[in-house]
C-alpha cells in the first residue's frame, strides 16, 4: 500500500508543502549533473562608473581577482563599496565599464541563468533571510524553487550546509528566534547551498560584536580550505579583513587607491591608507 | 508651474505602464502556479479565512441598516413587501462585492504593501534575485491567484450574511413587518443566476485590484520605516480609488 508520508524517498506530505516541483512519485534523480561542481571563478572589473541622482559614486574602478581568491575591500561608510559589489551580482548596471565573469562579460552577453556555467551567491549586510521560513526552509530555498535535487537529497545538504556554518540542528528553528551572528552565519549556508564558484560579502560584521565577528571569521576561514570558491568582501573592519584576506584594495571617494596583500596595505605609505589604518587601531587616547 | 503639470502627467503614466507591465508578467508565472501551491494556500487562507469573521459582521449590519432605511421608507407609501428584492439586488450587484472588497483592501492589501515594502528595504528582494528566483513569481503571482479566488468567495458569505440581516430586521422591525416568507419570495423572483456571476465577476476583478496594487506598491518601496508607512497608506487609497473606477466601467458594461 502506497504510505503518503513515506512515499519514494521524501512523501507526498512533504512534496505538497514544497509545491509541485519534482514528480509527485519519487522517480527524480538525487541532483542535477552539474550541481556538485563547484570551481572559483576569476572577477575583472574594468572602468566601472555609476552616478545616483548626479553623485558620481564609482569613479573609473578597475580589478582584478583571481579565482579561489580571498579579496577584500576595505574603506570608510559612503564611498561606494556595497554598489559595487552589487554590480557584480547584477543588481545594479554601470554608467559605463564592462565586468567579467570567468571570462564572461555579464553585461555584454545575454544573462543565461542556470546555465551560464558559474554560480554566484551574496550575503547582504542584513542578512535578509525571509521571516515567513524557518532556518532549513531559508537555506534550501534555492534548491527547492530551482527543482535541483529531490527532497531527501535537498534536506541532506541543508544539514551539511548548516553544519558548515555551525548550526547543525538548527532547520526547524524560526529566524526570529536568532541572534545577529546566527542569521549571518544562516546567510552564509543560504549562499553555500548553490554550491557558488563566487560567494560575496557585504559588511559581514556589520552589527556583530568583536567575538562574534571572529567567529564568523573562522567560519569564512573554514569554507575555504572546505570549498573551492572566489570571496569577495566588502568591509569597514580592517583587522577583519586583514585576517581573512589573501588580497584587499583600499576605496575612498577617489576610487581604489591601494590593492595589495594584507602586509602590503598595512605597510603602505599612502596617506588614504594610513589615516584609514590610523582612525581604525589609534588605541587609548593620551597614548598614541 | 508647467513643467511641475508635465511631470506629474509623466509621472502618472510611468505608473500606469509599470502596473500593466508587472501585471503581464505576473499573468505570465500564472503557469508556475502548481509548485507554489503552499504559497498561494497560505495567501488564500490569509485573505479568505483571515478576512471572514470582519466580512460577517460588516454584511450583516449593512443588510440591517439597508432594510432598516429602505424599509421604513416603504412602508409610509405600504410597499415594504418589496424590501426583499432591493436587499438581494443591492447586495449581489454593489454593496457584496464592493463593501467588501474595500475591507480587503484596507486589511490585506495594505498588508501585502508593507511586507513586501519590508522585503524590498530590508534587501530580501535583491536576495531572491541573486538566488535566481523572480519576485514577480515568488511574491506576487501567488498573492493575485489567491486574492481572485478569495475575495468572489468573501463576497458569497457577505450576500447571504447581508440578505439574511436585512430579512431579520424587515421581520422584526414593526415599522416594516414582512413576513420571512414574503421577504424570501420577492428576493427570488428579483434575483438570477446571471446578476449572482455579475457581482461574483466584479468581486474577481477587485480583487485582482487589491494584491496587484499592494504588490506594486510594495516593490516600488523606499526610504525605511517611514516608505513602508507611507507604501501601506498609498496602497489602500490607491485600491480604494481603482476599485470605484472600475466599479463605474464593469457596472456599465454589464447593464
Amino acid at each position: 500500500m502506497m504510505n503518503f508520508r513515506q512515499n519514494g524517498k521524501e512523501g507526498l506530505l512533504g512534496r505538497i508543502k514544497h509545491g509541485f516541483g519534482t514528480s509527485l512519485f519519487g522517480h527524480d534523480q538525487d541532483c542535477s549533473a552539474n550541481y556538485e561542481a563547484s570551481h572559483g571563478v576569476g572577477v575583472r572589473l574594468e572602468k566601472i562608473n555609476k552616478s545616483f541622482s548626479g553623485n558620481h559614486v564609482l569613479k573609473d574602478i578597475s580589478l582584478d581577482i583571481a579565482p579561489g581568491e580571498t579579496f577584500s575591500i576595505i574603506g570608510p561608510s559612503g564611498t561606494g563599496k556595497s554598489v559595487l559589489l552589487k554590480h557584480i551580482v547584477r543588481l545594479v548596471q554601470p554608467d559605463s565599464g564592462r565586468i567579467f565573469i570567468d571570462g564572461h562579460d555579464i553585461y555584454d552577453e545575454p544573462d543565461k541563468g542556470e546555465n551560464r556555467g558559474y554560480r554566484y551567491s551574496m550575503v547582504f549586510q542584513s542578512s535578509a533571510l525571509f521571516n515567513s521560513l524557518t532556518v532549513g526552509e531559508n537555506v534550501g530555498l534555492w534548491l527547492r524553487e530551482k527543482r535541483i535535487c529531490n527532497e531527501t537529497r535537498i534536506r541532506e545538504i541543508i544539514a551539511e550546509k548548516l553544519e558548515l556554518v555551525n548550526l547543525r540542528g538548527k532547520e526547524d528553528f524560526r529566524t526570529s528566534e536568532l541572534s545577529g551572528g546566527m542569521k549571518k552565519r544562516v546567510a552564509i549556508a543560504r549562499s553555500l547551498a548553490m554550491n557558488p564558484d563566487l560567494i560575496l560579502y557585504d559588511e559581514p560584521t556589520a552589527e556583530l560584536d568583536p567575538v562574534t565577528s571572529d567567529e564568523l571569521a573562522r567560519v569564512i576561514l573554514d569554507l575555504k580550505a572546505k570549498v573551492n570558491l572566489t570571496t569577495v568582501i566588502v568591509t569597514h573592519d580592517l583587522n577583519f579583513a586583514l585576517y581573512l584576506s589573501d588580497r584587499m584594495a583600499m576605496m575612498n571617494g577617489d576610487g581604489i587607491v591601494e590593492v595589495g596583500t594584507p602586509a602590503q596595505i598595512k605597510a603602505s605609505q599612502n596617506p588614504a591608507v594610513r589615516g584609514f589604518i590610523y582612525t581604525t587601531t589609534k588605541g587609548i587616547k593620551g597614548e598614541e | 508651474m508647467l513643467s511641475l503639470i508635465v511631470k506629474r502627467i509623466l509621472d502618472i503614466f510611468q505608473t500606469a505602464g509599470e502596473m500593466l507591465f508587472l501585471f503581464l508578467r505576473t499573468l505570465y508565472y500564472f503557469k508556475e502556479a502548481p509548485r507554489n501551491f503552499p504559497s498561494i494556500f497560505r495567501q488564500m487562507s490569509e485573505v479568505g479565512i483571515g478576512t471572514l469573521p470582519i466580512t460577517i459582521l460588516m454584511a450583516l449590519f449593512i443588510g440591517m441598516v439597508l432594510a432598516l432605511q429602505t424599509g421604513s421608507a416603504l412602508a409610509l407609501y405600504g410597499t415594504q413587501e418589496v424590501i426583499g428584492s432591493i436587499v438581494g439586488l443591492s447586495m449581489v450587484k454593489e454593496l457584496g462585492p464592493v463593501m467588501t472588497s474595500l475591507l480587503v483592501a484596507g486589511r490585506v492589501g495594505s498588508a501585502m504593501a508593507a511586507e513586501v515594502g519590508a522585503m524590498q528595504i530590508y534587501e530580501e528582494i535583491d536576495a531572491l534575485k541573486t538566488l535566481e528566483i523572480d519576485p514577480v513569481r515568488y511574491l506576487a503571482m501567488p498573492r493575485l491567484i489567491a486574492c481572485l479566488v478569495a475575495v468572489p468567495a468573501l463576497v458569497v458569505f457577505a450576500i447571504i450574511v447581508g440578505v439574511a440581516g436585512g430579512g431579520m430586521v424587515s421581520h422584526v422591525n414593526m415599522k416594516i413587518n414582512v413576513p420571512i416568507n414574503v421577504y424570501y419570495e420577492k428576493l427570488v423572483q428579483s434575483l438570477d443566476y446571471l446578476e449572482i456571476l455579475k457581482g461574483l465577476l466584479k468581486a474577481t476583478v477587485f480583487g485582482g485590484i487589491i494584491a496587484h496594487v499592494g504588490c506594486y506598491v510594495g516593490f516600488k518601496t523606499t526610504g525605511g520605516a517611514r516608505g513602508i508607512g507611507e507604501s501601506t497608506t498609498r496602497s489602500v487609497v490607491l485600491s480604494f480609488l481603482l476599485i470605484f473606477v472600475a466599479n463605474y466601467f464593469l457596472t456599465r458594461l454589464m447593464l
